[in-house]
């Protein structure tokens, strides 16, 4: 299957007060479409930085980024912003919902960046989808965590993503609510064939993706498929 | 794979949408962020209406100003041809008046209170626009058919006098017919600095004050017939006019110079309210920074979900348009509501009745302005946004752009510049007036900017880590992230400074009269004495057992050429390089021996006599000399009353005009005006009022025609007109405070979102209520205090400037004044900041840890 992300040499160096801090070096792998990819490692390690990277939020100081056959070496900051609205979708351990914004709104935003119709009943079906349709007009922080979460899913969804990358989605999660974000996340893999690319530190969640790239002081030091465990 | 479409095309109905979804939870602090602007915008709205308003009236009341279709006026009793010229104007109208008018002494005969007024001997209905207003009605009728007299209301209230009373005038004892609310052309002003006396010209001969060497001036009022054009008929008058040194006013000319001396105090109050405004946006564009930097997070998830720079950028610029616009409306409501008032602040300035009529115009140029000043400073902030990279939805971005090194924070900036000096130049029509304004508003910022932040500085370099804990966490306030230091300082410090300025240069007025009071300089003068009281006068003043500092004799002269030059050449070839204006005038000249102790020869040598057959070698004052560009050398021809005397300009002098004393622009040397017609000014000093007062009933009863002016009247009319003048000052100072307290709540409110987590954290481990308004003292206070010294310390260097440079006063400030405003706005500061506050305290620390704000 072709790869929907192509990561070659990429390093990221980052400069302050006169010093300079590489955080990643030379960092190289594939991702083939529709599948599941988890990145582990300790804190420190340049997982967090590497996924900012491959998603487009930052520019790589070395190396290049293909993401759905677009380099993103080449492209400003707004056009970025028009690959991430087109093929990328997001989750966040802090589920980083737009805290003006109904549970509703938040997931209508990505489709009417797009300049799409209907974007109401798309995101009333996702909410649907995620268990929240009566929810829709609540704002987030008269929602629980798990439930922000799942709104947050919904919204990742709602642009029907090629890829898909979560920042430790569970982190802030008890383990029950966990559970259910973790299904959600792979069912939605399975039936929209969106990739999905998960940045964690539990191994438990990361040994259900089908391969494990483990991460330490800025490098890559395995990469690994693995057999899923059943959810 | 080819980049995605821009299918999303800055939508701007998605970009109002979100803007829309956005402010919906933070609406009531977007308000709070405009409330700033609110006043700046109200005090512009109410002086553009006063001014479209006064435009309006005085158009209406045009006619009213004058009292006639035309008046010709002259400082001199018409000659031959004179009268001719104004006699062939009577055959053209339907209707003339005649007025002279002069200063004089009258006594009030009930209780011997005199005073020097504005003599106004009237014949004929003079006026035919408008009327003599005055209690009862029809006195100002039949007052010019009896021995009768109006008198200004002022002079009544003043000596307790009434109508019935008796009032003389001169040799002439009046009935007080009528109290004089209102004459044509006169305001609340001019009424303070010359009440006048009305009385009819039929008996102005008889009250012995119309002498020859009076100064009286005579003015001509006509009535023209219905269809005649008083200015077509002037215009070809004017250059006959000119020649026989006569002016004339007509409803137009009157209409065009009273408006252009109100639009000129338009333009100054609008300058004002212009700077409470930019106080204002200042607090507005700090706000927007701290909101700007709440929504730090959201604009990176929507970046992250796709948003351009641009689109995250419009939709906060479509809040701060939305508030700016709300603000500003408010701002014009609350405008229209102060203009009612304002007839009643101005009245006193204003010869026509002000109307409070409701001014679009002004209510849409308000709103513009307001929309437009919000936005330009909000941009500032804004363009901010553009650096806000997605990244931050993950972490904390550690690139993140230099404001310092933003080239288009650096075109705001220049745009903010551009705009100030734009508005300025549009009130002040003059580059080096626009620039100075400029300047000094940027010097006013700077001066402030820069005190705060060397508190910054010094509270951070010389932290006393040894004071208690209150203390230190109330220092620390001054600089933590989100400090409101800077603003507050600048705008309190800003308001401050105008109120102490005006206090000081108040002050310095009244002590720079006072002065004159000092040791054993004169501090009253006698004038218009004629030659034969000179003795008698004198010995009236000794009788009193008062000195007699000073006599001088005074003549009247006129300056018919420079260098050979005559008025007459001069207007046929105006390529010739002479003061036009100066030839033909006629000047008050003495003539002495030696130099009095307030002059001093700067050029050329002071001949004292003049030996018969030599040319005079006359002195001239700098200031003059250099006005009608003569030097030393030049020749001047003087008219003395028929008498054509050649002289030469021999010495210039520096003259102080700061005392209650003669001093002459031009001086003659003995021995060649010494028998021209003239009239003599005695000087000397009274101890106290009483002497004063028995002195000056003594000197009208025995000398009608003499006048009179001491110290004390001086004192009291400059009191009167400062506390007038001063009352607009403040009134107007009062919005640029009002804003700086505005600014201050709104900080103290914004910040409160900012604290008052860090405050229940304190309060969860266990700090006390008091504790917490200790801390929340202590900052404000510091704050008030530092804010008001700096404002008191800008308007001390400015009053000081003042004081040497322009009034040429020793500068010495009421310390204690400055001293209490200090201690006023700090504690105003204090109780704003904790009055704001209270909610912090007074919820439970668990509401607002649920809340997680």
């Amino acid at each position: 299957m072709a790869a929907i992300l192509s990561v070659k040499e990429v390093g990221k160096t980052y400069e302050s007060a006169g010093k300079s801090l590489t955080v990643l070096h030379r960092i190289n792998f594939e991702v083939e479409a529709a599948s599941t990819v988890s990145i582990v490692g300790p804190s420190g390690s340049g997982k967090t930085t590497l996924l900012g990277l491959c998603a487009g939020l930052d520019r790589a100081s070395l190396g290049s980024i293909v993401l759905n056959g677009v380099c993103l070496d080449e492209l400003g900051e707004d056009d970025r912003a028009k690959v991430r609205n087109q093929y990328v979708g997001f989750v966040f351990q802090n589920f980083q919902l737009l805290p003006t914004l109904t549970a509703l709104e938040n997931v209508m935003v990505p489709l009417e960046l797009r300049g799409e119709r209907g974007s109401r009943s798309r995101a009333l079906e996702l909410l649907d989808k995620v268990g929240l349709a009566d929810r829709g007009h609540h704002y987030p922080l008269q929602l629980s965590g798990g439930e922000q979460q799942r709104v947050s899913i919904a919204r990742a969804f709602s642009n029907s993503p090629q890829i898909l990358f979560a920042d430790e989605p569970t982190g802030n999660l008890d383990a029950e609510t966990s559970e259910t974000i973790e299904r959600l996340l792979f069912n939605l893999n399975r039936d929209m064939g969106t990739t999905l690319v998960l940045v964690t530190h539990d191994m438990e969640l990361a040994f259900k993706t089908k391969r494990v790239i483990r991460m330490k002081g800025g490098g890559v030091i395995s990469d690994e498929v693995t057999q899923p465990k059943e959810l | 794979m080819a980049m995605p479409s821009t299918r999303n095309k800055l939508a701007a109905d998605w970009i109002v949408r979100m803007a829309w979804r956005d402010s919906r939870r933070s609406r009531s602090r977007l308000f709070l962020f405009v409330s700033s602007i609110i006043i700046g915008i109200a005090a512009l709205v109410a002086i553009y209406a006063l001014g479209d308003n006064l435009e309006k009236d005085i158009d209406n009341q045009a006619a009213t100003l004058v009292g006639a279709d035309l008046v010709i006026h002259s400082n001199h009793s018409l000659e031959e041809a004179e009268q001719r010229l104004v006699d062939s104007v009577k055959g053209l109208s339907a209707a003339h008046s005649e007025e002279r008018s002069f200063a004089s002494m009258v006594l009030f005969a009930k209780n011997g209170g005199t005073r020097l007024v504005q003599v106004r001997a009237l014949g004929g209905d003079f006026p035919y626009y408008g009327k003599l207003e005055t209690v009862p009605e029809a006195a100002g009728t039949d007052f010019r058919n009896h021995r009768q007299a109006l008198v200004d209301k002022t002079l009544l209230l003043q000596f307790g006098a009434e109508v019935g009373d008796s009032i003389k005038v001169g040799d002439v004892l009046f009935e007080i017919a009528g109290r004089l609310n209102q004459a044509p052309g006169q305001s609340g002003l001019s009424t303070t600095v010359a009440p006048a006396v009305f009385i009819p010209l039929a008996y102005l001969d008889a009250t012995g004050l119309n002498q020859k060497g009076s100064r009286i001036n005579y003015n001509y009022y006509f009535q023209l017939p219905d269809g005649s054009d008083a200015d077509e008929l002037a215009g070809g008058l004017d250059s006959l006019l000119e020649v026989h040194r006569m002016g004339y006013d007509t409803i137009a000319t009157r209409k065009q110079e009273t408006g252009r001396s109100f639009s000129d105090l338009n333009k100054f109050l609008s300058l004002v309210g212009f700077i409470a405004l930019l106080l204002g946006c200042i607090g507005v564009s700090s706000a927007i920074h701290i909101y700007i930097k709440e929504k730090l997070g959201s604009i990176a998830i929507l970046r992250c979900l796709g948003a351009s720079s641009r689109q995250a950028f419009l939709i906060f610029l479509v809040q701060v348009i939305g508030v700016g616009f709300i603000g500003s409306l408010i701002g014009a409501v609350l405008g229209t509501c102060i203009q009612q008032f304002l007839p009643l602040v101005f009245k006193d300035f204003v010869p026509v009745d002000i109307s409070s009529d409701i001014s679009w115009s002004a209510i849409l140029q308000g709103i513009g302005l307001g929309v437009w000043i919000s936005v330009l400073f909000a941009l500032l902030p804004l363009i901010g946004i553009r650096n806000i990279a997605p990244l931050n939805t993950l972490r904390l971005s550690l690139d993140s752009q230099n404001p310092v090194k933003d080239r288009l924070s650096w075109i705001v900036y220049g745009l903010i510049a551009l705009f100030i000096f734009g508005y300025a130049y549009l009130q002040l029509s003059g580059f080096l007036q626009t620039l100075v304004f400029t300047a000094g508003v940027a010097l006013a910022f700077a001066v402030l900017f820069a005190t705060a932040s060397l508190l910054i500085w010094l509270v951070r370099r010389f932290f006393p880590a040894s004071w208690s804990y209150l203390w230190r966490q109330g220092l620390s306030n001054l600089f933590r992230p989100h400090n409101q230091t800077v603003i507050l300082v600048i705008s309190i410090g800003l308001g401050t400074a105008f109120i102490a300025t005006l206090l000081l240069v108040q002050e310095m007025l009244i002590a720079r009269v006072s002065l004159s009071a000092s040791d054993n300089q004169p501090n009253m003068v006698l004038f218009d004495i004629q030659s034969s009281q000179k003795e008698d006068v004198a010995e009236l003043v000794t009788e009193q057992g008062l000195p007699v500092l000073d006599q001088v004799p005074i003549v009247t002269v006129q300056l018919e050429a420079i260098n050979g030059i005559t008025a007459e050449q001069a207007r046929a070839d105006s390529t010739l390089q002479v003061s036009r204006r100066a030839l033909g005038g006629e000047l008050r000249t003495t003539y002495r021996a030696a130099l009095s102790d307030s002059e001093k020869v700067t050029a050329g040598t002071w001949v004292g006599k003049t030996a018969p057959g030599d040319t005079a070698r006359v002195s001239l004052e700098e200031g003059y000399a250099n006005r009608i560009r003569v030097s030393l050398g030049d020749t001047l021809l003087f008219n003395v009353q028929g008498v054509r005397i050649p002289t030469i300009v021999g010495s210039l002098r520096e003259v102080d005009w700061n005392r209650v004393q003669t001093n002459f622009r031009l001086i003659f040397p003995m021995g060649v005006i010494d028998n021209a017609p003239q009239f003599h000014v005695l000087m000397t000093r009274v101890p106290d009022d009483v002497v004063s007062a028995r002195m000056q009933q003594a000197a009208v009863r025995q000398f009608p025609n003499v006048s009179i002016i001491d110290l004390g009247l001086i004192l009291s009319v400059l009191d009167e007109i400062l506390d007038k003048i001063g009352f607009v000052v403040r009134f107007m100072g009062g919005f640029s405070m009002l804003t700086g307290f505005v600014v201050l709540v709104a900080s103290v409110m914004i910040s409160k979102y900012q604290r008052i987590k860090e405050s229940v954290l304190l309060r969860t481990m266990g700090a006390s209520r008091k504790q917490i308004l200790v801390i929340t003292a202590l900052e404000y206070s510091f704050l008030g205090l530092l804010a008001s010294v700096a404002g008191v310390l800008l308007a001390l260097v400015g009053s000081w400037a003042l004081a040497i440079f322009s009034f040429e006063v020793p500068f010495v400030p009421d310390l204690l004044a400055m001293g209490l405003l200090i201690v006023g706005i700090t504690a105003i500061t204090v109780f704003v900041g904790l009055f704001n506050s209270r909610g912090i305290t007074q919820r439970p620390p668990l509401e607002i840890l649920r809340k997680d704000i």
